[in-house]
């Protein structure tokens, strides 16, 4: 597996709070900390805003992993938009697990401001997880002729 | 209908982007995605050249939309939505695409670097093509300042706004005004009386034509929003008439009942009907109903059948005042760590060990003891005194993690003011560190220390108890590494410094956010220091975290500076990057109502879902929870996201 995925590049989009993870990313470049360079960050303005369609509509379009970030519990700049992301992620799980996908493929982490090292670590690690995890099925079979290859 | 015209601006920043990411080819790939009508790439696009190679391009090429790769939106997006105010396009339609702290400064692979680039500058583009033109939302506003607390931050804020010319209203939920500062004794490095230096402010603050003093009062309820607060607030009744109380004293003399003083932090004893101190604002008498024995002539009345000017009213209730407030500044201040957390060194079991704030009121000249240093349980002048400092500070295991950073300094302060009072006495101080930041403050050390030969000891107790007549106090000397066992004939705790036990509800209260310590939380801990994460709402003093009084009068001129700001607008803006609701789709079930954490949203006569743009803070949470996709955050739609993410992952 780990053989076949190595010339495998993931593709991840990430939803990052204005805030927060926004924020983090912001001072992992000031930091000039080198990641990978797979993750296509979009800011939203609190991850309360990421909805269970757009995570599947990215899965759909072919990213192989979804990477949400909010401000801490206790922290959200809008009063409470993380509990609720938290509670809607915790589903979005159980629905990709239901619909055969590995509930890995989303993930949610708590980034702050201040925090640009665990923003690094964040898309190393998570990038490093998509890479073993190999190409989603659902990408896969947007792209890959069919019969090429099933590692669903 | 005409397609979009959008223009994309790459910058190189100097060497920042380009090092990393090949710019022309950026600019290249971008000018064959659809819509776009114009590329550039330049030096530094945030220059006056390239603000203007900007607004060239939006005259020439009719753009209907601006791109612009470069940094973080936080850096230069409102710079670049001005120069596109000014060349006559709607800043809302011009985006930024993070190339540079998303980008080229966290990968070092140029060709994947490049590919990254295209890929976020995408996106943008994609925002941009379903961007609308949006008017900031502006709103008029009401000319007060509400001010939570009237401790010595609360009282410059409130001075400092009312000099301005606007009306402050000023709460305090205790008797008088004053705070802690006015229990001090001196304060260091100056060694000035502390209540010589505070009760000017207080008179000058109930005198001022533009304070309104409510003291004994307590803010219920805040709602509203920035420039128009609506504030409940309860004055509790103190059963006598400030108007009328002449100070005379004569109920004082004939009450029955007393309770522990709270101003001598529970040294002496004071009756049910008080007054805190000689000098406190306002100037009268408080009745205080949980110590009295009841107010009803039936119970006793002693007080009112002596009070010649008949002041005093059982009959006097809460008054609930009803205040409209454009900002409102927060200075709930601190209370010292409870002294019955510290069981190890004996507090509130060995009535020798006292904590600082008790030590200030036996060194006052207006306390217990007329300023002549006797201890608690004979009343004996203590022949050695123990500080220990850092007393539920700095010890995440059992105590607060933080440091409180004005105890070295008020441990020294006491320690050379006790020299000064007992000549042949020892005064000995534990420690872990000095932390003496300040001006003057290093120097006022030295001279404790050197002149005044106090004993430093580098250690930590571990445990103080009594023996006999006397405490005694185990500990280690670190730099020695020996034991220390010490004969005191008093212990002074410097204990650590703690929000007010109100902060809690104040800040939930206002909808404001408490740190992991519970201090008041500022926006930005270096940017922003005085000001709260919701609009118009504004921190200052003790309450924000551990400050002496400079930093604390600072600050709270600081806070007043903003509130001032505030008030002199003539309209304030609001983004109008907020939710809107599809009246045709909706279904009115109501879902978003429950998700808003500002009340912005209910459900209207027409039964569909209403947003007050002026509540909405933008956050978009109702819209991932609408069912039927009718609520929408402008600007950042469902259809929006969506195009971004197909364009974010689409080859090439």
């Amino acid at each position: 597996m780990a053989s076949e995925n190595r010339s495998f590049e993931p593709r991840i989009v990430a939803f990052l709070c204005r805030w927060c993870s926004y924020a983090g990313a912001d001072l992992a470049g000031v930091s000039r900390m080198q990641y990978p360079p797979n993750v296509i960050p979009m800011r939203v303005n609190c991850s309360g805003r990421v909805d269970a369609e757009m995570v599947l509509a990215a899965l759909d379009k072919g990213a192989d992993g979804v990477l949400i970030g909010g401000c801490h519990p206790g922290d959200c700049h809008y009063v409470s938009g993380n509990y609720k992301t938290r509670r809607r992620v915790v589903l979005l799980k159980r629905a990709l697990e239901a619909a055969g996908l590995d509930p890995r493929r989303v993930h949610l982490e708590w980034i702050s401001a201040s925090e640009g090292g665990k923003f690094r670590q964040t898309v190393e690690s998570y990038v490093e997880m998509i890479r073993a995890l190999g190409p989603s099925p659902v990408a896969a079979a947007r792209t890959v002729p069919v019969g090429a290859s099933d590692d669903g | 209908m005409q397609g979009p015209r959008i223009g994309v601006f790459v910058c190189r920043c100097g060497l920042n982007i380009e090092r990393t990411v090949d710019t022309e080819a950026v600019a290249e790939r971008l000018a064959e995605h659809p819509g776009v009508v114009h590329t550039e790439t330049y030096d530094y696009m945030c220059s006056d050249p390239g603000q203007v190679r900007i607004k060239t391009a939006i005259a020439e090429h009719r753009l209907t939309g601006v791109v612009v790769a470069a940094c973080s939106p936080s850096m230069h997006e409102p710079t670049f939505r001005r120069a596109a105010e000014e060349a006559d396009l709607n800043p809302y339609l011009v985006e930024m695409a993070n190339i540079r702290e998303h980008c080229s400064w966290v990968h070092d692979d140029r060709d994947e670097a490049t590919s990254k680039a295209l890929r976020i500058a995408r996106t943008m583009i994609e925002k941009v093509k379903g961007n609308h033109p949006l008017e900031a939302i502006r709103i008029g506003h009401v000319d007060k300042c509400l001010v939570i607390g009237g401790g010595i931050a609360g009282i410059q804020a409130a001075l400092d706004v009312a000099e301005a010319g606007f009306q402050v209203i000023l709460v305090e939920r205790e008797a008088t005004l004053g705070g802690h500062m006015a229990q001090l004794s001196e304060t260091f490095p100056t060694l000035d009386c502390s209540q010589c230096i505070l009760t000017p402010k207080m008179v000058e603050a109930s005198r001022h034509p533009n304070i309104d003093v409510m003291t004994y009062s307590e803010v219920l309820e805040v709602s509203g929003y920035v420039g128009n607060y609506s504030a409940k607030i309860r004055k509790n009744p103190t059963y006598v008439d400030p108007d009328k109380c002449n100070l005379c004293g004569e109920c004082e003399k004939v009450c029955p009942e007393s309770a522990p003083s709270e101003f001598n932090r529970g040294l002496t004893e004071r009756k049910a009907i008080y007054i805190p101190f000689q000098q406190a604002i306002p100037s009268s008498y408080t009745l205080d109903e949980n110590t009295c024995l009841g107010l009803h002539p039936l119970r006793c009345s002693e007080c009112a059948k002596v009070c010649e000017p008949e002041a005093i009213d059982f009959d006097m209730l809460p008054e609930i005042v009803d205040e409209e407030v454009a900002a409102i500044i927060v200075a709930t201040g601190y209370e010292p760590y409870p002294i019955l957390n510290l069981g190890e060194y004996g507090a509130g079991d060995v009535p020798d060990v006292i904590d600082g704030l008790q030590f200030e009121r036996l060194l006052s000249a207006s306390g217990p003891t007329g300023g002549e240093i006797r201890r608690p349980s004979d009343g004996r002048v203590p022949k050695r005194v123990v500080f220990v400092q850092c007393a539920g500070s700095r010890d995440p295991e059992n105590h607060n993690a933080y440091c409180s950073k004005i105890c070295c300094m008020y441990t020294a302060k006491h320690a050379l003011l006790y020299r000064h009072a007992v000549h042949d006495g020892e005064a000995v101080v534990f420690y872990i560190d000095v932390r003496a930041g300040g001006k003057g403050y290093e120097e006022f050390i030295q001279k404790a220390t050197e002149e005044e030969r106090i004993r430093y000891l580098r250690g930590k107790v571990a445990r103080i108890f009594r023996e006999g007549d006397r405490v005694t106090v185990w500990g280690v000397d670190t730099i020695s590494g020996k034991r220390v066992d010490l004969e005191a004939d008093l212990v002074v705790l410097a204990t650590s410094m703690n929000p007010h036990p109100t902060t809690e509800t104040v800040t939930k209260t206002l909808k404001i956010g408490c740190g992991g310590e519970g201090f008041l939380k500022e926006a930005h801990p270096k940017l922003r220091p005085v000001e709260s994460l919701t609009a118009g709402v504004f921190v200052a003093g003790a309450g924000q975290g551990p400050k002496d009084i400079p930093e604390a009068v600072a600050q709270a001129s600081g806070a007043a500076a903003k509130a001032i700001a505030l008030l002199a607008q003539e309209r304030l803006t609001h983004s109008p990057e907020v939710v809107s609701i599809d009246e045709e789709v909706c279904g009115g079930c109501g879902v978003c109502v429950g998700m808003c954490p500002y009340s912005a949203l209910s459900l209207g006569e027409a039964g569909v879902a209403e947003c007050n743009e002026v509540l909405c803070e933008g956050c978009g949470t109702c819209v991932s929870a609408c069912p039927t996709g009718a609520a929408q955050l402008k600007n950042l739609t469902d259809g929006q996201i969506r195009e971004m993410v197909e364009v974010a992952l689409a080859d090439g």
